[in-house]
């Protein structure tokens, strides 16, 4: 992809974004990046009179967005050892997926990101047919977008509204987020059966079609979304208070992004133009026209930003793709769901899901059930480097930084 | 892109030694893998992530496979020399004999990476790695100091398969407790009988139910409750150790 | 100006607050014990099966085939096949199940049991308040909870319904038509046996055929 494709258009583009007057807000903490080399983040060493306090953040802690420990070593306020702790929803999603057939397994990957359900189903459909070698007909590739996209605009709607209210604005950004959201679950419910839990996706299309009815519906919906974000934006992106506490928080330097594997938002936030509905193309995404938003300094607030900007550019993809959205066939009815035995092989296929690259490796060895059932969960690996974004800094923006990364526990712990 | 096999020759010229092999991957997603040697995986590793053309700097996924044992079946045809009687003189006779044979193609687990670049946008290039068996030659080498993302990622095989990466930097388990013993994603991992009882619809879960209280009702009349206390704190007192 | 950002946002959330008194817009939140949204057509909760005609047993449209029961994700369904048969809505012979449990504290609403039917026996319900005092006994529901009628499957989901009754009439007029090709040809001694066998169909006939103007004044 040319780098014309990508474009900065995070906080310093913005006009609303960063104001030279603001800027003596930023709160003159110690550099917290002290990163020597890539591997391990140094440790900070406690003060020589100082003791250690071992906290341990979670698992059932309100910020931790599900059940997550971080066990916390602080000097005082400041973070020295962070180290996270995973399992407490491991239910073996890989071992399930191994012990069922293809379509089984599909209304288990709902339950992965449970935010994102169609993404999800999306994934794991893209996994399948590069397995099998199928064809996708148009009208699904259409409404595969259209779903994934609403999916996105609702994960990042209430991603930020669980940011802002983790920085103690309870409740307004949230519950603003949260009615958006509710409009669209509306449509996922009027289209596929369930608000949540879709489980719409199959290998080769898509279970129904949707009518004319709800297609205009769609439209009025995603016509009123610009103005949400923008209400949302003028609540909320010069906000002094979000300002101070997000802008030099938790930084994260391009490069180790990229080494850690760190995906999606995060990713852009650091400013590497990395977007894989542009990279790969996968489905349609390559006849829409849109733009990646980048950071430029990796903090807390342009992943706030870009998450902003991505639910702009969302808006802008289903425009275009309920314009253009032709007539047909939804699924090759010949296609047959059950008894599905795809012919020894390996695949890995990957998406743009809202939190990052989501992938999904299978083996089939010609048998009814994949042979091995691999998820790649973007929330698991962009906390790799948790601990490298929090050294140094307060236990209050240990909770900021673990908001921004944007984690959904049914898929860290599978 | 590089095909597979333009990568494998980069690899040969830059390590010596470095004995690449292609997998070949018959599905339609063409994605064809690259073996390389436990031995050399880490020169192997930095050179791919620092080749200007190749530059796969982005790690992707890190899996596990298991591959049990395989008993194979073959037809081998043989000729050998026979006697035999042939019009009532024993005579040295060559013959062709069809025999079916059974040998058993020991298991490995599997290390499998997904390579993708972020710089030049292109991928994926698999890499897999195999250890000697499934049971005391597990290990590999660790990739996570060339790429930091497979630090969980490997964790998570560690935990799960029983891979151990030498030269991982913290090489716990993951999803599972400190003191959990076994690997549950392994394909011979048989679950252990902690079952709580509930009543449900089901024959095979109401078999199991049943079996488990005859079997827990008999431990507890043959063993007496205070044999069992002693065992318990001892497994809980290396749980703690362990953490 | 420092505090403008903040000013902003107030006036935004004062904006949402008197909004919410005019916009339906702004205020979505529903009271629900005493107010109701109706379920969208395609909403799923848990399965039932479908029923022909007034006698349940009779008109069971499922044929005990397990294909839902190995399917099912969760494994909710239990199934037990008849040892004897009894004829479908075409008069061809079929099993029916003896018993047919679905425990719904373990059921995940996927709708996988509702796609793989072949014989558009089991439908997904939307009735939801199913709270109960018992969750053993309570949550697994059996064959006389489950069967519900044909007209109320039409109720629910009449979209899916319509098109489920024109496939059926259409297999019907199908099977019709092949017996009336086996009397014409067969001999006067088998005609009367087949005449017997075509006033069995007759009244499943009726039923289809009684459902087509109902549907229409719906619509």
């Amino acid at each position: 992809m040319s780098e014309s494709q990508s474009h900065s258009a995070a906080a310093g583009e913005n006009p609303e974004g960063r104001k030279p007057g603001s800027q003596n807000l930023v709160s003159q903490r110690p550099e917290s990046q002290k990163l020597e080399g890539w591997n391990r983040p140094a440790r900070t060493e406690p003060e020589a009179d100082g003791q250690l306090l071992e906290v341990s953040m979670g698992p059932h802690h309100p910020s931790t967005h599900g059940v997550f420990r971080m066990d916390v070593a602080l000097d005082g306020e400041r973070v020295i050892r962070l180290r996270p702790v995973f399992g407490y929803l491991h239910r073996n999603h890989e071992k399930l997926g191994e012990g069922q057939s293809y379509l089984s397994s599909m209304p288990y990957t709902d339950r992965l990101d449970y935010f994102c359900s169609l993404s999800n189903n999306w994934a794991y459909a893209l996994a399948v047919e590069k397995l099998a070698g199928q064809q996708v007909p148009e009208r699904a590739e259409y409404l595969r977008v259209i779903l994934a996209e609403l999916t996105r605009f609702q994960n990042h709607a209430s991603s930020i509204g669980f940011l802002i209210q983790e920085m103690g604005a309870s409740g307004t950004p949230l519950m603003y987020a949260f009615r958006e959201r509710e409009k669209i679950l509306d449509l996922f419910e009027e289209l596929t059966g369930a608000r949540m839990m879709c489980n719409y996706m199959r290998f080769g299309g898509c279970r129904v079609d949707a009518s004319p009815a709800w297609l205009e519906k769609a439209r009025a919906r995603v016509a009123a979304l610009p103005g949400f974000v923008d209400e949302f934006e003028r609540l909320l992106a010069t906000n002094e208070i979000l300002m101070a506490r997000c802008q030099g928080v938790g930084i994260l330097r391009p490069e180790l992004a990229v080494n850690a594997g760190v995906t999606g938002p995060m990713l852009r936030a650091s400013g590497v133009g990395y977007d894989i509905r542009k990279v790969d193309g996968y489905g349609i995404y390559n006849r829409f026209s849109f733009r990646v938003p980048l950071g430029e300094h990796g903090d807390v607030y342009d992943r706030f930003m870009v998450r902003l900007l991505e639910m702009r550019e969302s808006v802008k993809i289903l425009e275009q793709a309920l314009k253009e959205i032709p007539a047909g066939p939804v699924m090759d009815p010949r296609l047959k769901l059950r008894n599905f035995r795809p012919k020894p092989g390996e695949a890995y296929g990957r998406i743009e899901a809202p939190k990052g690259e989501l992938g999904f490796y299978l083996i089939s060895d010609g048998g009814p059930n994949p042979y091995r059932y691999r998820v790649r969960p973007p929330s698991l690996i962009n906390l790799t480097i948790l601990e490298d974004m929090c050294l140094g800094h307060s236990v209050a923006d240990v909770v900021l930084i673990s908001g921004s990364v944007d984690i959904v526990l049914g898929e860290v712990d599978r | 892109m590089k095909t597979v096999e333009q990568i494998k020759a980069a690899i040969e010229a830059a390590v010596a030694g470095a004995g690449v092999e292609v997998v070949p991957n018959p599905s339609p997603s063409g994605q064809h893998s690259l073996r390389i040697e436990p031995g050399r995986a880490v020169e192997v590793a930095r050179f791919l992530r620092d080749d200007a053309e190749l530059a796969l700097d982005f790690l992707s996924n890190v899996t596990g496979v298991d591959w049990l044992d395989r008993e194979i079946e073959e037809t081998v045809t043989e000729t050998r020399t026979v006697t035999r009687m042939v019009d009532g003189v024993e005579q040295a006779v060559e013959e062709t004999v069809e025999e079916t044979r059974q040998r058993i193609e020991p298991g490995f687990l599997e290390a499998v990476y997904h390579l993708y670049s972020v710089a030049k946008k292109h991928g994926p290039v698999v890499l897999r790695m195999r250890t000697v068996n499934r049971t005391d030659q597990v290990e590999l080498p660790s990739l996570t100091p060339i790429w930091r993302s497979a630090e969980f990622q490997e964790r998570e095989v560690f935990d799960l398969y029983g891979i151990i990466f030498t030269g991982h930097p913290d090489l716990r388990r993951l999803l599972m407790w400190p003191g959990f013993k076994d690997h549950p994603m392994r394909r011979d991992y048989v679950e252990p009988d902690d079952f709580e009882y509930e009543p449900t619809a089901h024959d095979r879960v109401l078999e199991r139910a049943l079996a488990h209280q005859a079997a827990s009702e008999a431990a507890s009349t043959a063993a007496g409750e205070k044999a069992s206390e002693p065992a318990e704190a001892a497994e809980q007192q290396g749980t703690e150790a362990d953490a | 100006m420092f505090g403008e950002g903040i000013l902003k946002g107030l006036a935004e959330t004062a904006r949402n607050f008197f909004g919410s008194f005019v916009s339906a817009e702004r205020l979505t939140t529903v009271e629900y014990p005493e107010q109701r949204i109706a379920p969208f057509e395609a909403a799923r909760v848990f399965p039932f099966l479908v029923y022909d005609g007034e006698d349940w047993l009779a008109g069971l449209r499922c044929v005990a085939c397990q294909i839902c029961e190995k399917e099912c994700p969760p494994q909710c369904i239990f199934i037990e096949k008849s040892k004897d048969k009894k004829p479908d809505f075409v008069g061809k012979p079929q099993s029916y199940p003896m018993r047919f449990e679905i425990d719904i504290s373990v059921c995940m609403s996927c709708q996988i049991c509702v796609e793989v039917c072949p014989f558009e026996a089991i439908k997904m319900d939307t009735a939801f308040e199913l709270s109960t005092g018992d969750r053993f006994g309570g949550l697994l529901l059996n064959l006389t909870q489950l069967a519900k009628p044909n007209a109320y499957y039409r109720q629910i989901h009449p979209t899916g319904a319509a098109e489920v009754d024109a496939r059926m009439a259409e297999e019907m007029a199908k099977a019709e038509a092949k017996a009336k090709t086996a009397t014409d040809a067969a001999a006067k001694a088998a005609a009367d046996a087949a005449a017997t066998k075509a006033a069995d169909a007759t009244p499943a006939a009726g039923d289809a055929s009684q459902s087509r103007p109902d549907e229409e004044s719906r619509r």
